[in-house]
């Protein structure tokens, strides 16, 4: 596969991979993705907004530059201003993430000043660069900082730094995600009108999407993190509705996955904590919209659930044999869970 | 604090344009009077942290909705104060050229903040605020975006050129959107509030008789009151 080197969410020539549950490949142009749906399929989609979660400052105690990668807090709540963040020391997105300097060693109360806000220091999570901080000030002012003075999280093998609304999904809501839950890149307004031509219905659940990866092995085997989740009870009633009539249920994106196999398709708020892995038997999801993903990847991982690792090595060669695009702006594929 | 006669709006989640003066700044009251939980947007810090100070616990938001770099922080701080977003009132305005002027007049740049004020600021916002409103609509709690409108989008005023022409663009994208986004549950309304004594009238027509002007509290009541209608409307 081939790095989609730009940030264009839809792409004319985006392309999609269709597994079918019985592990039967086809390839076709992602815009035909509701072709695949029948009468009575649900598509669940994460709605969260990306928060520009990348916030440049100083570590005050050493005077020595940084970048805050905000990348975990424990709820949705206005006033919670507590977040799990990724530091790097100094230096920019230009760098791969793997080549990028530790930052100072924190210590419990030390202060961060990042642009207008300033952060404190409430913990070391086992890791040089992992640290719980909390931002100072009235909860408004906060999030007018983070706003204001963040920028999405950038990646190394685009030709550019993102703007915000280059990690907007057309459909995102609450703006809780650290990156953006790119499978929803797929979607438009468009897409959503023929699914429902289609006799398709459409609903969200919000999941506030961590860090994909950090370039640090050790800080990557520990991802995905906990990661807070929404349930409307509008969903949840589609999800029974679908389910009682045989439709199928269609996750686009890992974080749905997680979110409706933690929930169990119930409304209400919870903490995805789990992994998805070969060994988990899917209760709620039928199948999975997602981006291209390697075996060495994370995301990978949750594909094992859909189908075996035969089926699965047959897909991958077919992405390299078709130079498919890979990473957050990359082509995308469809795939039905095997029967269980 | 509700009165009987009007509709309880109680958790309604409200976003303001020019919520610090005129029309808006009575919008922000009487939508915060009726219950609903409010975040306003205007570009002064200072008159922001004195309308926000004055009518808690109402969320006041630093920004330019006329700046495309300004749409998304403010995207992001209402999704963040709200939780959500139920209604969106596209109230802020721009004359174009003050003092009023002939079309032959105006400067290119004027009439091009005209524009950007009062069609592609409502745009870009609402486009970014869309998810908000469409799951809104899809949970049940219906969504409204209202266009302030003027009766300068209709009829040909002379002097009125930039403002007239990017509010008649502004009304026809309301009737367009709602065409559109009528199966997501998104209800879009272009309002004409008629002439109000505020600063926006003041300065288009300095010597007007404000006894002759309505008052933007009697306007902002009509515009809350359409706002409950569409929103009943929807649930019905």
């Amino acid at each position: 596969m081939i790095a989609a080197q730009q940030p264009v969410q839809r792409p004319a020539d985006a392309r999609l991979l269709v597994i079918d549950r019985h592990g039967a490949i086809t390839h076709a142009p992602r815009s035909t993705l509701a072709d695949f749906l029948e009468p009575g399929d649900l598509v669940v989609a994460n709605d969260a907004g990306t928060l520009p979660a990348s916030l440049h400052g100083v570590h005050l105690a050493s005077g020595a530059p940084i970048e805050v990668r905000l990348a975990g807090r424990a709820s949705f709540a206005h006033e919670d201003l507590r977040f799990a963040a990724i530091v790097f020391g100094a230096g920019d997105w230009r760098t791969r993430t793997e080549d990028r300097p530790l930052p100072p060693p924190f210590a419990n109360g030390d202060r961060l000043a990042l642009g207008p806000l300033v952060a404190s220091v409430h913990g070391t999570l086992g890791h040089p660069r992992l640290v719980a901080l909390k931002f100072e000030g009235p909860a408004d002012r906060v999030w007018a900082g983070i706003a204001q003075h963040g920028r999405p999280i950038q990646y190394a093998y685009l030709d550019r730094p993102l703007a915000l609304w280059d990690v907007w999904t057309p459909i995102a809501a609450l703006p809780v995600a650290f990156e953006p839950p790119s499978a929803g890149f797929a979607l438009d307004w468009k897409i959503l009108r023929t699914m429902r031509e289609r006799g398709a219905e459409f609903a969200t659940i919000t999941l506030a999407a961590g860090i994909s990866s950090t370039g640090d092995p050790a800080l990557d085997a520990r991802l995905p993190f906990d990661e807070p989740y929404r349930i409307p009870a509008a969903t949840a009633a589609a999800i029974l509705r679908t389910r009682t009539s045989g439709g199928r249920v269609v996750a686009v994106g890992t974080t749905v996955v997680r979110a409706l196999e933690h929930s169990g398709g119930r409304s209400g708020d919870g903490v995805a904590d789990q992994r998805i892995g070969p060994d988990t038997r899917l209760s709620i999801v039928d199948a999975i919209l997602s981006g291209t993903h390697a075996p060495e990847e994370s995301h990978y991982q949750m594909l094992r659930a859909f189908h075996g690792d035969d089926v699965l090595a047959q897909a991958e060669a077919a992405l390299e044999a078709s130079s498919y695009r890979t990473h957050e702006f990359g082509d995308s594929v469809l795939i039905f869970s095997r029967p269980h | 604090m509700n009165d009987a006669n009007v509709a309880d709006m109680t958790d309604l989640r409200v976003a303001v344009t020019g919520g610090t003066s005129g029309l808006g700044l009575a919008l922000v009251r009487e939508l915060s009077r009726r219950g609903a939980r409010v975040a306003f947007v205007a570009r002064d810090r200072e008159r922001v942290e004195r309308v926000a100070r004055e009518h808690p616990p109402a969320h006041g938001i630093v920004g330019d909705i006329a700046r495309k770099e300004g749409i998304y922080p403010i995207a992001v701080q209402i999704g963040t104060a709200l939780g959500g977003l139920d209604v969106l009132v596209n109230n802020a305005s721009s004359l174009g050229p003050t003092p009023l002027a002939l079309l032959g007049d105006t400067e290119c740049e004027d009439f091009a903040l005209a524009l950007e004020t009062n069609v592609l600021g409502p745009f870009r916002l609402t486009k970014a605020l869309l998810g908000a409103l469409t799951a809104s609509a899809r949970e049940g709690r219906g969504a409204v975006v209202l266009n302030v409108s003027s009766d300068a989008a209709i009829n040909a005023y002379a002097q009125w050129g930039a403002y007239g022409a990017s509010k008649a663009a502004l009304r026809h994208m309301s009737a367009i959107w709602g065409e559109e986004l009528a199966a997501e549950g998104v209800r879009f309304l272009s309002l004409d509030p008629g002439d109000m004594d505020t600063p926006l009238h003041a300065l288009a027509v300095p010597d007007a008789d404000p006894a002759t002007l309505k008052r933007p509290e009697t306007a902002a009541q009509e515009l809350a009151d359409a706002i409950a209608a569409a929103l009943e409307r929807e649930h019905a």
